[in-house]
């Protein structure tokens, strides 16, 4: 290793997942594409029924354990833990897979990440693979990256199934096609699957046994899979896969090759840790004691599976979430999805308002911290910080205080970037010069009367059409002052006794 | 700098700007149950019982009676042709009526996909079962043979021995060497994809059927 002069004086801040390449910046901003999204019916109809059933779901499967609490202390403390020693379980990890037969491969960012598994399914011959459903592969945008150089990439979870052949986006972790109900889903089966017989019910058992045929031919030619990874366990080195269907199993076992995307934040230091995760993770996303179907493989075994396995270690701006003590916790989410399916905001907006693959509340603190918080400015707004998220977190994120957190940091950032203050910081200027003398306030409390004027109707005031008015009451009705203030009310209260 | 070189480099760098909080391993608290007082009696009994809540089909059998049990779960499956590793004890399988296809230990011995695909179903042993979650753990230990065997048939016959039941996560992850191909399995393959609706049945085996042998 050479020494370059970055090395001898201070190392540069690490740097964030890099703009143009991937999928964690939306189009818009969050206010924007939320309120579109509100206005679409059906949406809200199919989102509100799907999070209903799986929040019930999970508070029985939750209730079922009396140690629960003890199992999410237990999974922030082996977070916090790992993190603060990463470079160690990395190396670890990466010398366990090695000796077991894996190639470890290590990707700064997205685009170095999709450049090695274009390298590695070109050196295989294959122009198609198979896709276990990954939150890292659609973060980086590996689907566009293989299909711009001629290979096909197959999506075989049902959910993600949906989402491809309907050329749409993802709008849950877990659930990606959370936001289309069963007439949908045959419509989109029924135009692009192309061998579907045209009297398919929208029964979900039909609709699932139409996918289980489209795929089946696919799976059993397929020479190249790819996945993500729940769980990677620096000790042995054993990578761990959790699904429902049977897709995930199917890839990471009938192809010779099987190249794994796993983020570096994914590790555990020991196999015993998995017994914490595998009772945290099921319980909080699906609502189940355990999920069907669990794989575990540690590199290659002869005879049985992929006979050639690459393991893909992605940064892609996890380092700078590590740099910030305030915002890091975000690191430790195990991607359940449990605060989604609680948020208000969510439930009404769905994921696709988010712009990012990372929605919901987790999403409003991961994604900002991923791309620098100027490039998803509004989402640490999108919420109402009611707490639900923290309550449900399995591993115990204080998902609303790291909201706040960046929010902060949006201000200031904002101030410094800006030579003509913000609309909020004008106002708490005005405020305070008026809050520092009794006689300024009270009439400013007074003028408040004013106010009664608007919301006389439904005694409240809704969207008022003044600059900094706007943006408050864009999203919230605001009460109609009372007649009197508090301070009249006390002084023609106490008048008698004077 | 490569890029191992400079990821690792980047972590020392945001521990040195934010120094985490010093948390030792051992130190870390699970005050989470890792034992259990139930008896077998009652474990099974529960083992069942999620079994069946996830759609599973349960039979139990004493020792003697095991082979005759798997030929009737068979037999009124309809099934003609059925897969068993070469690591099956034998006698498990002796008195099928049916085709049994053995998949081998050597490349040569082993079964295509497409044949695989072509059968009625498969019949293993499983390493450990998890009585609270409803979970069979296969190891890829000679009775289950390769991970393939028991994904790609649509009817899969898995039998739980005395002494194979532990009561939750904790003691069944102890049992196992972690290093095997391991699968767990919950339940038949299943999906929520659909309006988080639970439907049986997607890519893995649709019908699971447990054998449970009781100690006599």
């Amino acid at each position: 290793m050479t020494t370059t002069p970055v090395m001898l004086g201070l190392p540069a801040m690490p740097p964030h997942a890099p703009d143009g390449v991937g999928n964690l910046r939306g189009e818009e901003r969050f206010p924007v594409a939320a309120r579109r999204a509100l206005a679409d019916t059906q949406l809200r109809r199919n989102l509100g029924k799907a999070t209903t059933t799986i929040r019930t779901k999970r508070a029985q499967v939750v209730a079922e354990l009396p140690d629960w609490e003890e199992l999410r202390e237990a999974g922030r403390q082996l977070k916090v833990h790992t993190m603060a020693h990463l470079p160690d379980y990395l190396a670890q990890l990466e010398s366990a897979v090695s000796a077991r037969g894996g190639v470890v491969h290590w990707a700064r960012d997205a685009a170095e990440a999709n450049a090695q598994v274009i390298d590695l399914v070109r050196g295989k011959g294959a122009d198609e693979v198979v896709k276990v459903k990954s939150m890292a592969t659609q973060e980086i945008g590996l689907n566009e990256a293989l299909e711009a150089v001629g290979i096909a990439a197959i999506e075989t979870d049902l959910a993600e199934l949906i989402v491809q052949l309907g050329h749409d986006k993802p709008s849950h972790i877990l659930v990606p096609a959370i936001h289309r109900n069963r007439a949908e889903i045959r419509e989109i089966f029924l135009r692009e699957m192309g061998d579907v017989d045209p009297a398919l019910s929208d029964e979900p058992t039909a609709l699932a046994g139409a996918a289980r045929q489209h795929l089946r031919r696919k799976f059993l030619s397929a020479k190249v899979a790819i996945s993500g990874a729940n769980f990677g366990v620096a000790e042995t080195g054993t990578l761990a896969v959790v699904e429902s269907e049977g897709n995930g199993r199917m890839c990471l076992t009938l192809p010779e090759t099987l190249i794994t995307i796993m983020g570096i934040e994914k590790l555990v230091p020991r196999w015993q840790d998995l017994e914490v995760f595998l009772q945290l993770l099921p319980r909080s996303s699906t609502g189940e004691r355990m999920n069907p179907y669990t794989s575990m493989w540690t590199g290659v075994t002869p005879g049985d599976g992929p006979q050639e396995f690459h393991l893909i270690l992605l940064d892609n701006g996890r380092t700078a979430v590590l740099s910030d003590a305030e915002g890091r916790d975000a690191l430790n989410c195990i991607r359940c999805s449990a605060c989604l399916n609680v948020c208000p905001v969510y439930e009404r907006t769905g994921g696709h308002a988010y712009g990012s693959v990372y929605p919901g509340p987790i999403g409003a603190i991961l994604s900002p911290q991923l791309t620098g918080i100027e490039d998803n400015a509004s989402l640490p707004f999108a919420s109402s910080l009611c707490g639900a998220c923290y309550d449900v977190c399995p591993v115990k994120i204080n998902i609303p205080e790291i909201l706040v957190h960046l929010r902060a940091e949006h201000t200031e950032t904002y101030a410094e970037e800006h030579r003509v203050p913000s609309a909020e910081a004008s106002a708490m200027g005005a405020a305070a010069w008026v809050m520092s003398d009794p006689k300024r306030w009270t009439l400013v409390l007074r003028s408040g009367r004013l106010g009664r004027v608007l919301g006389r109707k439904r005694d409240a005031i809704g969207e008022v059409p003044l600059p900094l008015a706007k943006q408050w009451t864009d999203a919230r009705d605001f009460a109609r002052p009372p007649k009197q203030t508090f301070r009249d009310w006390w002084a023609a209260e106490h008048r008698s006794e004077r | 700098m490569n890029a191992r070189e400079e990821v690792l480099a980047r972590i020392a760098t945001a521990h040195r700007v934010a120094p985490p909080p010093n948390l030792t391993y051992e130190d870390i608290k699970r005050g989470y149950r890792t034992t259990s007082d139930s008896s077998v009696e009652v474990l099974t009994e529960l083992l069942i019982d999620r079994l069946v809540d996830y759609r599973a089909l349960v039979r139990q059998s004493s020792v003697d009676d095991l082979g005759a049990t798997i030929a009737t779960a068979l037999e009124e499956r309809g099934a003609r042709t059925v897969v068993a590793p070469a690591g099956l004890d034998p006698s498990w399988t002796a008195s099928l009526s049916m085709n049994v296809l053995v998949d081998g230990l050597s490349p040569d011995d082993q079964l295509s996909v497409s044949k695989l695909d072509a059968v009625d179903g498969v019949i293993t042993n499983c390493a450990v079962a998890i009585a609270e979650t409803g979970t069979l753990i296969l190891n890829g230990s000679p009775g289950q043979g390769r991970r393939v065997l028991t994904l790609i048939p649509d009817y899969h016959v898995c039998v739980v021995l005395p002494g194979q039941i532990v009561a939750d996560v904790p003691q069944a992850l102890a049992r196992l060497e972690p290093t095997r191909p391991l699968t767990m399995i919950s339940g038949p393959s299943a999906t929520s994809d659909i309006e988080l609706n639970r439907v049986e049945g997607v890519h893995g085996p649709r019908t699971l059927e447990v054998i449970i042998v009781r100690s006599d």
